[in-house]
């Protein structure tokens, strides 16, 4: 996939949290904060606005690492250093990308979570955003694809039920730890943001027939 | 829900530009920032930034001054700031002896100080970070590295803004903090919830008969829901788990702050105060200052926290150096006048 088509990609992804802001509002209320959609829409706006801004890209690094500088510095709070670091955190330090296939996009993503894992100290079954990652990750591996588009639909699927998983889990992180066993029954809002981010790369995937 | 805001996406960044302008004769802001500097900040001293969610006024904007703060950085609503406005912060008020950040241990502005630092170690602006975790409601206390930093913030960012002002290194700087965080406690409750501005209900809901027993200042759920109670009940189980908490005995000296959350009158806090000083006198324990005010809210949250800070000579040293700010003054008025 080519360094404008990556783009489009990523803004697909923003438009879908965007799109979303209500419905993780809904999801967060219930055990949350509450901010989580509006946090997400505000990241994901400034993030958009960015790339636009830029007339054009080289490289796939430069896409990520704005969107995600954009994010880390637009929204605050932990959403803001977690979601930075899922752009971020796989690009740092890494040789320029011109074309993006399936399994550099699985390496960016590995790098982006065990960044993330160090950064937030949570891991699978703690009812955070890296419940709906890791399972994404592990599928894009396991599917070890050069077609972009195959490893993403299983990594979105996955995502999916990595965030019915968080609704059997106590939350060990954010507002919801408070609640122990009050929490069980509602998913995280974190790692429903991420199914959708997995999704909407998906479905832009899918429906440009790019990627393979 | 009434609030006095405008129509706006950025109820942050108007609250901050008021803040501002009302005291732009002390602070000058950072450009593009929710973020400002003390003019006559410490000169060739370790330098203190503390900083955090907005929503909680005046903590922590209010605790920038004369032998406080030298910069705060302020977040969105209930959100850390971001590590860059934290490091351009840092940056803004260092002098070459290193800069303390002093801020509530949650896990957002764990993360963002701990990459604001980061950005800060590149430039070799050398740094130390004190996590305040005073809210004995919030974990247990094996695990005191997980409980929120609540009223509290106010004895901590006092002590290490007197002991930059008494010119230590910063690892001397950071002992005495800590100290004075390791010497703290504090507990609360909510007799109603507060509204974050532009939100259309509130952080949680409680009825009209009912308190929530140690919930946090983000409306975080607490550990028991009960019925409404009399002043002197209510103070009575805060005062009995600080005391079991910090293991106070008769002779202990401590300093005390009766901390309103947003929406709850002095006229209570003093009742709360009279309450505390009969429980306080009946164990002998010896109250060196006292404190009565609202430092550190949940917007409109009715309800109060109790916290005690023990101190030994070293602390009340500390305590007692002067100190000024909008909102916070010490050491000016003295027993001797």
């Amino acid at each position: 996939m080519r360094v404008d088509e990556t783009l489009k990609m990523v803004i697909a992804a923003c438009d879908a949290i965007i799109a979303s802001e209500s419905y993780l509002t809904e999801v967060d209320q219930k055990i949350g904060d509450g901010d989580h959609g509006t946090g997400m829409a505000l990241g994901m706006r400034a993030a958009k606005e960015a790339l636009f801004m830029k007339e054009s890209f080289e490289t796939v690094n430069e896409i990520f690492k704005t969107a995600g500088m954009t994010m880390l510095n637009s929204m605050g709070g932990a959403s803001g250093v977690i979601f930075g670091s899922f752009f971020l955190g796989g690009v740092r330090g890494k040789e320029a990308i011109t074309e993006l296939d399936g399994k550099t996009f699985l390496h960016i993503m590995e790098e982006s979570l065990d960044a993330i894992k160090k950064r937030g100290g949570a891991g699978v079954g703690d009812k955070t955003m890296v419940d709906a990652l890791e399972p994404a990750v592990l599928a894009m591996k396991e599917k070890d694809s050069d077609c972009i588009s195959e490893m993403m639909e299983t990594a979105a699927r996955a995502a999916a039920e990595g965030v019915e998983a968080t609704k059997r889990q106590i939350a060990k992180f954010g507002r919801a730890r408070y609640l122990g066993e009050r929490a069980l029954g509602y998913q995280d809002a974190g790692a429903t943001s991420v199914a959708i981010l997995f999704q909407a790369m998906s479905d832009y995937l899918k429906e440009q027939k790019t990627g393979c | 829900m009434k609030k006095i805001i405008n129509k706006t996406e950025n109820p942050v960044g108007e609250m901050f530009d008021g803040f501002m302008a009302a005291f732009k004769k002390y602070y000058e802001p950072l450009p593009g920032m929710t973020a400002f500097t003390y003019k006559n900040r410490r000169k060739g001293k370790v330098s203190l930034v503390i900083g955090g969610g907005s929503g909680h006024e005046p903590m922590f904007s209010g605790f920038v001054g004369r032998g406080l703060a030298d910069a705060a950085v302020c977040g969105n609503i209930f959100a850390s700031p971001n590590p860059n406005s934290i490091y351009e912060t840092a940056k803004a008020v260092e002098e070459g002896k290193g800069t303390l950040f002093v801020y509530g241990c949650y896990a957002g502005d764990n993360m963002n100080f701990d990459m604001g630092e980061e950005l800060c170690e590149f430039e070799n602006i050398r740094t130390a970070h004190v996590r305040i975790w005073d809210d004995l409601a919030s974990a247990p206390k094996e695990r005191r590295e997980l409980r929120r930093g609540i009223a509290g913030d106010v004895f901590v960012i006092k002590i290490a803004g007197a002991a930059c002002d008494a010119g230590y290194d910063l690892d001397e700087v950071v002992r005495i903090t800590e100290k004075a965080r390791d010497s703290l406690n504090s507990v609360g409750l909510a007799i109603s919830p507060g509204t974050s501005p532009g939100a259309d209900s509130p952080m949680f809901e409680l009825g009209e008969d009912e308190i929530e027993y140690g919930m946090g200042i983000h409306g975080e759920p607490g550990i028991e829901r009960t019925k409404m109670q009399p002043a002197d009940v209510l103070v009575k189980r805060m005062y009995s788990e600080l005391k079991k908490e910090m293991d106070l005995q008769a002779g202990q000296e401590i300093a005390v702050l009766i901390n309103g959350l947003g929406s709850t009158t002095l006229f209570e806090l003093y009742t709360v105060c009279y309450n505390l000083e009969k429980l306080l006198l009946g164990d002998e324990i010896k109250v060196y200052d006292t404190d009565v005010n609202s430092y550190c809210t949940s917007q409109d949250m009715g309800g109060f926290s109790i916290s005690f800070l023990k101190l030994d000579d070293e602390l009340k040293q500390y305590l007692d150096m002067p100190c000024a700010s909008p909102y916070y003054t010490k050491g000016v008025m003295t027993d001797e006048g």
